[in-house]
């Protein structure tokens, strides 16, 4: 039905609008009970199912960060365990080298200290021999000269000084003696001194390792009472090992691809440069292959030399099996350097023959000899030698990086999902008001017939208060 | 052991598709050795270098001569196809040039113009070679003179094939009343569209980037 029509009901179309609109509001009025269920059951609807499913995002984010807990504890807690018990290793080795030594240490003290004792006592002074003459001398000097007193004593005297001078040398040849005993004490003295600072350095190694196994030993009770502390810690050192390795890792596709370069051409010496395997060329693909069986060999190298524990297998294999294998991913290794050294040279060969060609295509058959061309040739063997080995390291910051993604991811996880039940939550009161709203909305072209029936309740009731069900409708 | 089979069965399915869908390219380009034209035979040859340098592994290249009658194996004066190994392709397109040099050297103008029996011969080539890309190349002034008996009145097939007039001269009667040059391409350009080829002039030698 058009306007027109609608407006011709009437000769006036004012007339005709100003009926249609009262009627209009006459079927707004009469269906307003109706139409404002209508609405809150539909925005009550749309708000608790929104409201539920954010109650669910936040359960599910508690769940994630529970279990991202357990997982973060987990590794820590092994991590930790890793740490100290190489720690309580190197304890161990230190004190089996040090204490094996012991009985000689405590031998050669023994001796040392024996040999400056008996020394000692060697060099121990011997008091002179009391003067024995001079009771005697007394006594003939008493004596008068004529009965030969004088000659008596002139004799004595000479004996006397004879014997002085026999027991000064003998006093000086005991002397020197004794000085030589001093003097050889020395060294011993020095040895003793030099033993005992082994002993204090080793001792004081002894202390600081075990210092540090009591932090750890902390740092694991901490982890294992599960605190906050020892989670944060370990959140924060995850985010780093991630951001870490991920740059690391970044380097070795960078050295990656460059090793790519370098055998990708001369691949196509071997399977043909115009086969493809999808929409990829089969050389390309090949020379790919070849960097990937790299890289797992470096894997493995890693993983039997224990330095690395993604493959738990490996790790558990027998210490015989293990060194075979570490032969043999060495030897692989080593092939594949070779050929990839092999593939340099040769994409040298082909980028001369094909400038060669090129030359003597655009008209130009005079080539200029290159001198320094080795130097490139070489470089280019170099690296295709070196660059597999060092994509071997490649596994350590792969492992890094593959245990702190779990957390990494965990958290982003957690991050979104608080952000969701948010969002959720947000739109289930956002409808809840819409639906007040739009309430309101229908109300607003129906103030006339409200306020009638307003009017008409305050009337009957004697009271301006608003009629009770009416607040109760538009109460959201 | 499933999915490893699905996964064996989806590999061998990429394989197979791969060895089907041909990605090489087949230039075939004929060269007017008549009297009017033989002058810029040496421009051919930068032409033959140049397609020569932009060829890869496995591509087929054929240069043969429009004479008066062109739809003959023995007008190709130098064809090959590239071995898939870089070094050995480069080897051949050496030869190649020797080749071609050693026939402009030596070249006699010819008497006729048969440029349709030329066309047809490359279609058949690359047909025959079956390559991914199939572009004919033609060094002249299209201006076609056939000898008597010889029947070029009918369509070439050149669907898929991409046609490229090079170096199309203007002759002197074309300065007298140039709507003849003009309904002189104009006519091969129906021809080739018609039978569901591409057509294009290439007159700048200078430029021949988008030849190929």
């Amino acid at each position: 039905m058009s306007m027109n029509a609608l407006l011709s009901i009437t000769p006036w179309p004012t007339l005709s609008a100003i009926l249609w609109v009262v009627l209009l509001i006459a079927v707004l009025y009469f269906a307003r009970h109706t139409a404002h269920q209508a609405i809150r059951t539909a925005s009550g609807a749309l708000s608790n199912a929104l409201r539920i499913a954010s109650h669910s995002v936040s359960h599910a984010e508690t769940r994630l960060g529970e279990r991202n807990r357990e997982v973060l504890l987990a590794a820590g807690r092994e991590a930790k365990e890793r740490i100290i018990e190489r720690e309580f290793m190197r304890v161990g080795e230190t004190v089996r080298k040090d204490l094996a030594n012991y009985p000689h240490l405590h031998r050669g003290l023994s001796e040392a200290i024996g040999q400056i004792e008996k020394d000692h006592q060697d060099a121990v002074e011997v008091p002179p021999d009391p003067p024995g003459w001079v009771r005697a001398v007394e006594a003939v000097s008493k004596l008068d000269a004529k009965d030969g007193g004088g000659d008596v004593l002139a004799d004595m005297h000479k004996s006397i000084v004879k014997a002085h001078k026999e027991a000064m040398e003998v006093y000086r040849e005991a002397s020197t003696e004794r000085h030589e005993l001093l003097r050889a004490m020395m060294p011993r003295w020095r040895d003793v001194q030099q033993l005992l600072t082994e002993l204090d350095k080793k001792a004081e190694s002894l202390l600081s390792r075990t210092a540090g196994v009591d932090r750890h030993m902390q740092e694991y009770e901490q982890i294992v009472k599960r605190e906050d502390k020892a989670l944060s810690v370990l959140s924060s050192s995850s985010l780093v090992q991630f951001f870490v390795s991920a740059m690391v890792l970044m380097v070795a596709i960078g050295g990656a691809a460059i090793n790519f370069t370098l055998i990708a051409r001369p691949m196509a010496e071997m399977v043909g440069g115009t086969s493809f395997i999808g929409i990829f060329k089969t050389s390309e693909i090949a020379a790919l292959v070849i960097i990937m069986v790299e890289i797992s060999m470096g894997l493995f190298l890693m993983e039997s030399l224990r330095i690395t524990r993604l493959f738990p297998v490996i790790g558990a294999l027998p210490d015989k099996l293990r060194v075979r294998m570490i032969w043999i991913t060495f030897t692989i290794l080593l092939l594949l350097a070779s050929i990839e050294a092999g593939l340099a040279y040769m994409r040298e060969v082909l980028l001369q023959d094909e400038l060669a060609t090129t030359a003597l295509l655009r008209g130009s058959e005079a080539s200029i000899d290159n001198g320094f061309l080795w130097i490139t040739t070489a470089a280019q063997m170099g690296m295709g030698f070196i660059l597999p080995f060092a994509l071997v390291f490649v596994a350590i910051p792969l492992e890094t990086f593959i245990h702190s993604l779990r957390t990494v991811v965990g958290l982003a996880g957690i991050g979104l999902m608080r952000a969701l039940a948010l969002v959720l939550r947000v739109f289930g009161n956002g409808f809840r008001h819409l639906g007040t709203l739009t309430e309101r909305l229908y109300d607003l072209p129906l103030f006339v017939p409200l306020w009638l029936e307003s009017k008409r309740v305050n009337d009957r009731n004697g009271s301006t208060e608003v009629p009770v069900e009416d607040l109760r409708e538009v109460t959201p | 052991m499933k999915r490893a089979a699905i996964l064996a069965c989806i590999l061998l399915v990429a394989c197979t598709q791969s060895a089907h869908v041909a990605r090489n390219t087949g230039v075939y380009l004929l060269l007017d050795t008549s009297g009017t034209y033989r002058g810029e035979l040496r421009k051919a040859e930068d032409v033959i270098l140049y397609t020569l340098s932009r060829l890869q592994p496995a591509d087929s290249f054929a240069v043969a001569r429009i004479d008066t009658g062109s739809f003959s194996e023995k007008d190709i004066i130098a064809k090959t196809t590239f071995d898939e190994r870089p070094s050995v392709a480069n080897a051949q397109k050496r030869v190649f040039a020797l080749k071609v040099k050693d026939f402009i050297a030596r070249e006699n103008s010819a008497q006729y113009t048969d440029i349709t029996g030329g066309l047809l011969q490359a279609v058949e080539f690359l047909n025959e070679k079956g390559t991914g890309h199939k572009t004919i190349l033609i060094f002249s002034d299209l201006e076609q003179d056939l000898d008597k008996g010889y029947v070029r009145n009918f369509e070439v097939p050149f669907a898929g094939f991409d046609v490229v007039a090079l170096n199309v001269v203007k002759l002197r009667q074309d300065n007298y009343d140039p709507r003849q040059y003009l309904a002189r391409l104009e006519q091969w350009k129906g021809q080739v569209e018609k039978a569901g080829g591409h057509w294009r002039v290439v007159n700048d030698l200078d430029r021949l980037d988008g030849m190929l």
